[in-house]
């Protein structure tokens, strides 16, 4: 048990997708603005994350490597996400038109999202096991809307303030706002060390 | 060794693919007829003149949330009652407009005070200093507007942007674009306008503008509609009083207030004349 604890708060906390290895940053900058959104997008790259894991793991274990054939993880992971991410709007759609209307646009673009195919990636550069790997994913996932949630919130608060100067509104005020959060998250490194070292 | 990868990759392509097949034909939801009966009659220039976020949304409105009927703009009458006849309703009257520029400071009236050598386009030019202009709330003449013009109503005539009333169909996307809010929607029946946006005070206007309204309110007076006030040094005329008599014009000292005889020209007559004058 202790294995997946330190996997989950290292993902979440330390090795933030967004804010300590910079994926993800487009749905973090773009659908930022409102709570709910915000929420909403996570919890969709969350699910997607948790599935490409869940597809792409047995795929490069039984398939690729038995072959010899590794080095095409990247090229099958994308063709991978994507499939999924068109399966998962067909059947979103169909089932919970609610939750379709609510990510709209964001569905198709977590296709490209580099989180998603980070995640998948780095499981295997960790050498992580299936669990280990689903483990990791879906802490990733948290992270994403631990980071998206926060920034939301930092980010109307910019938005309401009256004081900034013409040149810094919009976009790069975003972007100060975002460098200074993750600057807040590198506090968390050697964490892991301290809880469950 | 080849043929290994290329056939992982094109099954691993084609599971996919028919996975998706499948998936697109066992949950396909039945096709929203309503919907796209109306979006079928809609001009799909996705202006946003409607107040919706592009032709799709405004056509699901239409037909699921009882949006009325003649918000089209570009579409005009025919296409509110297309969509009426699509939706079975009676179709209201749609007010035909069209976009007039409220600025004449053309390169004979006013002079630069910069010689602005950034890039060729007024949000630029108007982040650096308000503009090259002497006078602040003057057309820049770089042509966003006629860059966000889908029908090409648009051209710059002696360093300002006019506008062909016969060809544009009242969108409004140039009065989204243009940095200085110079551009009005007006309705096609009012052929007299103010051709001049600038509040500051009169003798700085006409020190910087020989078209610049002064807000003399010599216009005020000699309106006998009432259709004209002078707020804050400028002029301003209500469409819904202005029977276009033409009186303000010939009362206006600088000539601010301007008629569509004058100003919304054909494009290629007006780049004609600008090319004369250039000579």
């Amino acid at each position: 048990m202790k294995q997946f604890a330190i996997i989950l708060v290292s993902a979440i906390l330390v090795n933030n997708y967004v804010l300590s290895k910079f994926l993800g940053i487009c749905p973090f900058l773009g659908v930022s603005k409102k709570l709910d959104s915000a929420f909403g997008m996570s919890v969709a790259v969350t699910f997607v994350m948790a599935l490409a894991t869940a597809a792409t793991w047995p795929i490069y274990i039984y398939v690729l490597v038995p072959r010899g054939l590794s080095y095409l993880q990247t090229i099958v992971f994308i063709l991978i996400i994507a499939a999924l991410v068109q399966f998962i709007e067909i059947a979103m759609k169909k089932y919970i038109p609610a939750l379709h209307a609510s990510l709209g646009i964001y569905l198709p673009l977590i296709t490209t999202n580099c989180a998603v195919l980070g995640v998948t990636i780095l499981n295997l550069d960790e050498g992580y096991n299936f669990a280990e790997s689903m483990v990791n994913s879906i802490g990733s996932g948290l992270g994403f809307m631990l980071a998206m949630v926060l920034f939301s919130g930092v980010r109307s608060r910019v938005d309401a303030s009256k004081s900034i100067p013409k040149s810094f509104q919009g976009i790069p005020i975003t972007l100060i706002a975002a460098s200074i959060c993750a600057v807040s998250f590198m506090g968390f490194s050697g964490i892991v060390d301290g809880l469950f070292g | 060794m080849l043929v290994m990868p290329i056939v992982v990759v094109g099954g691993i392509g084609l599971v996919c693919s028919v996975v998706l097949v499948i998936a697109a034909k066992v949950m396909a939801l039945p096709a929203d007829e309503i919907f796209e009966k109306v979006r079928a009659e809609l001009p799909g220039a996705n202006c946003g003149a409607c107040g919706y976020a592009g032709c799709d949304d405004y056509a699901k409105a239409v037909a699921h949330s009882g949006a009325a009927t003649n918000l089209c703009v570009p579409g005009g009458a025919g296409c509110a009652a297309a969509v009426s006849a699509a939706m079975g309703v009676e179709a209201g009257e749609v007010v035909e407009q069209y976009a007039v520029v409220r600025c004449s400071g053309n390169c004979y009236s006013t002079e630069p005070i910069m010689d602005y050598e950034g890039k060729k386009s007024c949000a630029a030019c108007n982040y650096f200093y308000q503009g090259k202009g002497s006078c602040s709330h003057g057309c820049l003449g770089y042509g966003d507007c006629l860059e966000a013009c889908k029908y090409g109503a648009i051209a710059i005539v002696d360093g300002i942007a006019v506008i062909d009333k016969s060809v544009c169909v009242g969108c409004g996307m140039c009065a989204k674009t243009c940095p200085n809010h110079l551009i009005s929607i007006i309705p096609k029946s009012s052929t007299v306008f103010v051709g001049c946006s600038s509040h500051d005070k009169g003798a700085f206007t006409r020190k910087v503008c020989k078209n610049g309204c002064i807000g003399c309110k010599k216009c005020e007076k000699t309106c006998q509609h009432g259709a004209i006030t002078v707020t804050d040094n400028l002029a301003a005329i209500d469409p819904a009083k202005c029977v276009n008599c033409g009186d303000c014009v010939a009362a206006c000292p600088t000539g601010a207030i301007v008629t569509c005889e004058s100003r919304c020209v054909s494009i290629s007559s007006a780049e004609a004349a600008s090319a004369i004058n250039a000579k």
